[in-house]
């Protein structure tokens, strides 16, 4: 066999090589279909419907039409529509970083070689294995004004707990916390990356007399970066699309005083609830261009903070 | 101090920051079970009873009566199982062309798939909708299931990164030896994949059983609800079965927990970010 493939790559002349280039072409091609057609069928073309939408008064019941730039010129006249971005802006400006620094600290937590870590895994991944739908309850308990446990320890200290999801101003720090308890997918992230990292460097500080907070900063912390890129990235795309905790919670109001009518919420009842399936597609427009605006500010100033291995 | 009693001061100092944030985390599923097995009144009890007395066992029995949550069980496990077999059969092998086949038109492709994992979902779910209305698919699994056969771009993104650190000299010895790329890949690469391709499954198959809003958005008739989406039906104007829907809830997450309990090692190691992990 071995001998055949060296006999043709011998006699290999111009028209036997572009055949053969074609093969690999061919070959490529058939792996990646599956992806080429859902690509098409399930992203692209949908895209563009979108598009088209979002310049119609569409809806379900009605074929709707075209009505330019009305949806959009409506949008920015729609105050729900500014207070839902102010607090998904609210959300996402505290929820990520806190996200980040919490996840970190926990992966290298978890990281730690000790016996019975499985169960500690465990344990910190089980918040994101509970249904939201019983996570919202748990939470109006733990949270309850009066009869809560959170303000009742409160109470035992002498502290008067403020009201929580009951009032404007502690509805959206009590969202924060309550999604923080859920970070055990990124914090499986995070120990991916520390697995990543080889153990050679930390030998190498460790000859060098480094100390366990220096190892940490100039180790574990710079060679995670890639890691907490990724996670960047994709935790302000996930606090963007903040629906199921709050629609849950709020039973799809939003309340108190629309202070939890985040922007998917809003999208949602546009679409799903009063079928504006027009404005709902401009309003999804929007959250897409802010999304990319985001997301190549955080790729620019990537090149400053993110160190790859090897590079 | 001697060394042995510093490195034992040092995991025991471990162990105490682990259980004090575990203690934290695991309320969750402490409450989840407590309240699973008290009547209605002892619930919103202040301070709260972690052990209820009598320990009420028929919660479970009336919980599973009160919704049709076999029927339920059965939706979720169907949706979960072929939604994630359609995952490890199209991901990994798009993946596997994204870093180890040559073809023209890849770097672009990759490139795209890098931005379609951006879009948010709602950008397309209104014409996705309505593709699936126009195909008569709303109001069965179909929707949650098909689109998973061809490919998830962040499930084919992480396989694609762990592909690229496996070594090409096994791919060319079994070219060289005249095996097909298809059998290269089916029988070489995929099974050298597997935690990886273990970590993919794993995240969908959470994905779906958990999952709240696609259920919502398609399963339109009640015989076709899944578990989470039937939790809904617990609270209702005359009242909420708080109990009932904490047994539910904790039959449904039992089998998650048992799961990445044995998995989270291989699971972990399947994810790679640097694409030179060999």
């Amino acid at each position: 066999m071995a001998k055949l493939a060296d006999s043709v790559q011998v006699s290999a002349i111009p028209s036997a090589r572009k055949r053969a280039l074609h093969r690999t072409n061919v070959i490529g091609w058939l792996f990646a279909s599956p992806w080429a057609i859902g690509l098409l069928c399930f992203y692209a073309i949908p895209m563009l419907m979108s598009i088209y939408f979002s310049f119609t008064t569409y809806s379900i019941l009605q074929p709707g039409e075209f009505v330019g730039m009305n949806n959009y010129r409506d949008l920015f006249q729609d105050p729900l529509f500014w207070k839902s971005i102010s607090n998904t802006i609210y959300f996402t400006v505290f929820f990520v970083p806190l996200s980040i620094f919490f996840g970190v600290a926990l992966a290298m937590m978890l990281n730690m070689k000790v016996k019975g870590m499985a169960v500690f895994r465990t344990i910190f991944f089980l918040p994101t294995l509970v249904p939201q739908v019983a996570l919202a309850v748990l939470w109006m308990w733990l949270l309850h004004p009066n009869f809560g446990l959170v303000n009742g320890m409160l109470a035992h200290i002498g502290i008067d707990g403020p009201s929580w999801l009951g009032g404007e101003s502690w509805s959206k720090p009590s969202l924060i916390l309550m999604s923080l308890w859920g970070i055990g997918q990124a914090v499986v992230i995070y120990l991916a990356g520390l697995g990543d990292i080889p153990d050679e460097y930390y030998e190498a500080a460790q000859i060098d007399g480094a100390n366990w907070f220096q190892k940490t900063r100039k180790v574990t912390l710079p060679l995670l970066t890639p890691v907490i890129f990724y996670n960047l990235v994709m935790g302000m795309i996930g606090a963007f699309q903040q629906f199921t905790l709050p629609y849950t919670l709020t039973k799809g109001q939003g309340t108190p005083a629309n202070s939890m009518t985040f922007y998917v919420m809003y999208l949602y009842e546009n679409g799903f609830r009063y079928f504006k399936m027009g404005y709902a597609s401009a309003m999804a427009w929007i959250l897409f261009i802010i999304v990319m605006a985001l997301t190549g500010i955080i790729f620019i100033t990537s090149k400053r903070w993110v160190h790859y291995q090897g590079k | 101090m001697s060394p042995i009693a510093i490195k034992r001061i040092n995991r025991a100092l471990a162990y105490l920051c682990l259980i004090v944030a575990s203690a934290f985390f695991i309320t969750s599923f402490n409450w989840l079970l407590s309240t699973s097995l008290k009547p209605l009144t002892q619930i919103f009890t202040f301070p709260p009873e972690w052990i209820p007395s009598p320990i009420l066992w028929s919660n479970y029995s009336r919980a599973v009566e009160y919704i049709p949550f076999w029927t339920y069980l059965k939706n979720t496990a169907i949706i979960t199982i072929a939604s994630t077999l359609g995952v490890i059969i199209s991901c990994p092998l798009v993946a596997y062309s994204f870093a180890k086949l040559e073809y023209r038109g890849r770097g672009l492709l990759f490139f795209v798939t890098l931005a379609v994992m951006m879009i948010p979902g709602q950008v397309t779910m209104i014409p996705l909708f309505l593709l699936f209305t126009k195909l008569g698919w709303v109001g069965t699994a179909l929707p949650l299931i098909v689109p998973q056969f061809f490919g998830v771009p962040i499930y084919i993104f992480l396989l694609r990164q762990f592909f690229m650190g496996l070594p090409d000299a096994l791919r060319e010895a079994a070219r060289l030896d005249g095996a097909s790329e298809f059998r290269i890949y089916l029988q070489i690469m995929f099974p050298l994949a597997k935690s990886a391709v273990l970590a993919v499954a794993l995240f969908q198959f959470m994905g779906s059983w958990t999952d709240f809003m696609g259920p919502l958005l398609y399963l339109t008739n009640e015989p076709s609800y899944t578990v989470s989406l039937g939790l809904q039906q617990f609270q209702s104007q005359k009242g909420s079965e708080w109990g009932l829907l904490m047994a539910v809830s904790t039959l449904m997450t039992l089998p998650i927990i048992v799961l990445f309990f044995f998995l989270q090692k291989t699971f972990i190691s399947g994810i790679t970010f640097s694409g030179i992990k060999g």
